[in-house]
């Protein structure tokens, strides 16, 4: 500590002596400073200015790693940069411009600030009366605070001399380029958000809702919403994203103090996405006016909830809670499970026949506990195991990763439909009465045990992702250890009714003697297995299209009449007995054929949609119109986008389809392709390629002529963007 | 279908309990505690009931802090509460090692040697207090009333700075809740903004 002390000393010395030599410095103070961890220095747009023009000048702020300086909301500690001007008459500076800030963690506080480098922004206005020639000399005295673990108030005083253009001057020429320090950290301020938003307000939760189509929350984007005011949010609160049909739900932790039903909230909603060429940050301010609509339950975003533990918004940055309360969570989640409608079945069916069985030995029936729970414990470390495969393989899953895909979803349903029917007694396999589980559970001795727990395992995931969400994202983004630790707690959880069932006798003793209502409780138990591929058939509409319903029912239908098939016929002597089975395999088959052929179409029709219905006036890409339209020598705006791909979505909606832009493509005959990459199509990745690109947003002009170079547009874009670089085309016309 | 990319992951918390930031709510019981002092007393907040008590969260070497401690501000608070029966306790939650962290005879000579009057310091090294009330920053203050209820949380005065100059212009929050509290009023702001350096808890 008091290395630690001594170190902090220093620093503060350090700190005091470079501002000591500032403000010792004669009138015009240098434009540039430096602490032991930050340099700072004041850049203008242009050095050269018109009377009663506005001008940005940038403080610039280059920290040392693991340092950071604060946002205008610094969150749970820390303190604002700031920044007094000294300026002549009659000119006058405004507020500064925030970029988007990212949030930083340490010892359980979050903090909104920056990192590395930054340039806060501050509008200056030169005044109309200012002499032509002239200098013009500002001054800013720069506060800031820097933080590592320890916390260093640093200031420092920079001067700039601009100098007074003559009106003429600046009008008669071509204005010259702005600072490129200045152009970046424009392109980092965040922007109006084109989306209307409300919020409202419930005990212990805030909820967002923003109304923007192109903000799907399936996407690998990091969304998250920073307050402006201190204690609005629980500023390290997890933020959890969901979706009701076009608006994105974002669940919100109140702070210390959240504002009262009726007051709006405003902040600045970032969205970070990673692409195959770059990691894409845009910001977006949002003032969100109060509703008093009632907050959107989880439940009634479900569909989300397949996929939504992958949802639960955001990298590492929230607090994470400790392995023993994830296992300890994970564990009781597994004891809830026993009462989701996937494995109370199974579990009862297996509790009946201890009963069925009659008084056990205990060691045989404990021994019966053990091989249930070791099969259940085993499939979840297999699940464990895969999870880690596929996460090792480079991509981040979720939770009901699975889900992600139509053709599991579909399965599943087909499977929860054909167990319904087989408890509803409409078939049976072998020569047990209550189909698959029935039939493991029939097998004598410990491998029927474990196959049960096998199968309770199988039927439980549809009802693990959303209530084990919370757990399950947990271990994801934990070391291998953690996440086998908590998935073994998942599994002993779920195994553990049965396990006590087993291992006390006196539990057993309460178990109802059976009878006929087995039979009869068996039967009910078909209706939640309906529900189950109902939901999961409405899931599947949700990701395929509606289209999907027909394989969805269709192949129901074709399971029905199979089971029926199968069962009618047992009776029957050897031939059309097999004659019937084959039929009705041949059904089954059939079913599994068409989905598996025809369902990534329908998908893709979906996905298509939702890529191509934002935007306007555009026609699709091939290479040979492309290059038709080159011959004719005819200029062309390229568009490659995908469905799933946000920031090209927001392109679309904030630039590309906005009145000033659209007015430019077509006042200048401009051509607007557009290439929809959703399915990863080989011809645009060759395109994408031939710009050096792995993916998409990929923007490309060409300019009127034959022999015009292609221009690559930046990967985010506003309207001005865009406009400054199809214009010089214009003037070329003109 | 094609790719869905599928997100990195957060735990999303609302079932499970924070790491322990969840600060106690204004007119609600104080939690209790009791913690060891520098001189080596125990002492027990349930045996202060009958009697005001303020708690500051301090690290010396935090300029936050030194901002209060070097203007004698934070000395002067001190001198008027603790000569109103006020019990003003000083809190350190810096881990060993880090920043602000204190052993009780250090602690005593560096109040002594600053003229700070504190009814006591009480050492918290491993951030038990600290994270019981949720204390976020150095300084941060919280105001507990004769029956135990905690009735001010928040920062010392209202301008965010660790400039000395700005005291005189801050709105005093402290002082403010101390006065309505004598007066049997009540504190019309009581749950303020902390400001300061981050408690350098242990890892």
């Amino acid at each position: 500590m008091h290395v630690l002390t001594l170190l902090q000393h220093l620093l503060v010395f350090t700190a005091l002596l470079f501002a000591g030599t500032l403000y010792a410095a004669p009138a015009i103070a240098p434009a540039h400073a430096a602490t032991e961890q930050v340099k700072v220095r004041l850049i203008a747009e242009r050095l050269s200015v018109e009377p009663g023009s506005e001008v940005l000048i940038g403080l610039e702020q280059k920290i040392i790693p693991h340092w950071h300086t604060y946002w205008q909301n610094p969150g749970d500690s820390g303190l604002a940069s700031s920044i007094e001007w000294i300026l002549p008459a009659a000119a006058s500076a405004g507020a500064i411009q925030w970029p988007v800030p990212e949030r930083h963690k340490s010892g359980g506080l979050t903090n909104y600030g920056y990192a590395d480098q930054v340039v806060l922004l501050s509008p200056l206005r030169i005044p109309t009366d200012a002499k032509p020639d002239s200098d013009f000399v500002i001054r800013a005295k720069a506060s800031w605070l820097v933080c590592e673990e320890i916390c260093i108030p640093q200031q420092a005083e920079l001067g700039l001399t601009l100098k007074i253009a003559r009106a003429t001057e600046a009008t008669a020429g071509a204005a010259p380029a702005p600072h490129p320090l200045i152009q970046t950290a424009r392109s980092r301020l965040p922007q109006a958000a084109p989306w209307p938003a409300t919020v409202a307000y419930a005990k212990d939760k805030l909820q967002l809702r923003i109304t923007a189509a192109e903000l799907n929350a399936q996407s690998a984007a990091d969304i998250w919403f920073y307050p402006l005011q201190w204690g609005k949010l629980n500023h390290g609160g997890a933020q959890k994203l969901s979706r009701d049909g076009d608006n994105l739900l974002i669940d919100l932790q109140p702070g210390e103090a959240p504002g009262k039903a009726g007051d709006a909230l405003e902040g600045v909603l970032v969205i970070k996405e990673k692409t195959k060429d770059a990691t894409l940050t845009r910001g977006f301010t949002l003032r969100a006016t109060a509703t008093s609509a009632p907050l959107l339950e989880t439940g009634t975003a479900l569909v989300n909830t397949a996929s939504a533990a992958s949802i639960s918004a955001s990298t590492g940055d929230t607090t994470s809670p400790s392995l023993l309360a994830a296992i300890l969570l994970a564990f009781a989640g597994g004891i809830v499970l026993n009462l989701m409608p996937c494995v109370f079945p199974v579990l009862s069916i297996k509790a009946l026949t201890l009963v069925r069985h009659g008084p056990h030995a205990s060691r045989t029936t404990r021994l019966h506990g053990l091989a249930y729970t070791a099969g259940i414990v085993l499939s979840f470390l297999l699940l464990a195991g895969l999870l880690l495969l596929l996460r090792s393989s480079g991509a981040q899953i979720g939770w009901g990763f699975q889900f992600q895909s139509p053709l599991f979803v579909l399965a599943i349903a087909w499977l929860m439909f054909a167990i319904g029917l087989s408890l509803s007694g409409v078939f049976t396999l072998g020569n047990s009465i209550a189909g698959l589980g029935e039939e493991l559970t029939e097998q004598p001795g410990y491998s029927g045990s474990f196959f049960t727990g096998v199968l309770a395992t199988v039927v439980a995931t549809p009802c693990t992702a959303p209530f084990m969400g919370v757990a399950i994202a947990y271990a994801l983004s934990q070391p291998a250890l953690q996440l086998f630790a908590v998935f073994v707690g998942l599994g002993l959880g779920l195994a553990l009714p049965y396990l006590l069932l087993s291992n006390w006798p006196l539990l057993q003793r309460c178990l109802p003697k059976p009878g006929v209502w087995m039979e009869r409780l068996k039967q009910a138990f078909a209706f939640p297995m309906y529900a189950t591929a109902l939901w999961l058939s409405w899931v599947l509409v949700q990701q395929a299209g509606p289209d999907s319903l027909l394989f969805a029912l269709g192949g129901m239908l074709l399971i029905a009449l199979a089971a029926w098939l199968f069962d009618s016929t047992r009776a029957l002597n050897n031939g059309p007995r097999r004659v019937a089975t084959l039929i009705a395999i041949g059904l089954i088959a059939s079913a599994a054929a068409v989905a598996w052929l025809r369902l990534p179409d329908t998908v893709a029709q979906a996905e298509k949609n939702t890529a191509t219905q934002a935007g306007s006036e555009f026609e699709t890409y091939s290479e040979a119109r492309l290059q038709a339209l080159r011959s004719e020598g005819k200029a062309v705006f390229l568009n490659f986008t995908a469905a799933w791909c946000i920031t090209c979505l927001v392109n679309e909606r904030v630039a590309l389809s906005h009145d000033s832009v659209q007015a430019a493509f077509k006042a200048d005959g401009l051509h607007y392709l557009k290439g929809d990459w959703t399915n990863q199509d080989a011809a645009i990745t060759r395109k994408l390629a031939e710009f050096g690109r792995n993916g998409v947003p990929l923007y490309v002009f060409y300019p009127a002529g034959k022999t015009t170079q292609a221009m690559v547009l930046p990967q985010i874009l506003t309207p001005d963007i865009v406009l400054e670089h199809i214009r010089p085309a214009t003037d070329r016309r003109h | 279908m094609s790719i869905r990319h599928t997100f990195a992951l957060t735990a999303a918390l609302a079932l499970l309990p924070m790491a322990g930031y969840a600060a106690p709510a204004i007119d609600q019981p104080a939690p209790t505690f009791s913690a060891t002092t520098a001189d080596g007393k125990a002492v027990d907040l349930t045996s202060l009931r009958g009697k005001t008590v303020v708690l500051e969260w301090t690290n010396h070497d935090c300029p936050f802090v030194k901002k209060h401690y070097e203007s004698g501000n934070m000395q002067g608070l001190q001198k008027e509460a603790t000569s109103q029966g006020i019990v003003w306790l000083q809190v350190i939650s810096s881990a060993p090692g880090k920043q602000g962290h204190l052993d009780g005879a250090s602690a005593t000579r560096l109040n002594n040697a600053r003229n700070a009057v504190p009814s006591h310091v009480l050492l918290d090294a491993d951030g038990k207090i600290g994270k019981l009330y949720g204390a976020q920053t150095t300084p941060h203050m919280y105001i507990i009333d004769p029956k135990g209820v905690l009735v001010y949380k928040g920062g010392i005065d209202s301008i965010t700075t660790a400039n000395k100059d700005d005291i005189a212009k801050a709105e005093p929050y402290v002082r403010q809740a101390l006065a309505a509290l004598a007066a049997g009023k009540s504190i019309s702001a009581n749950n303020t903004k902390p400001y300061g350096c981050s408690i350098k808890y242990a890892d």
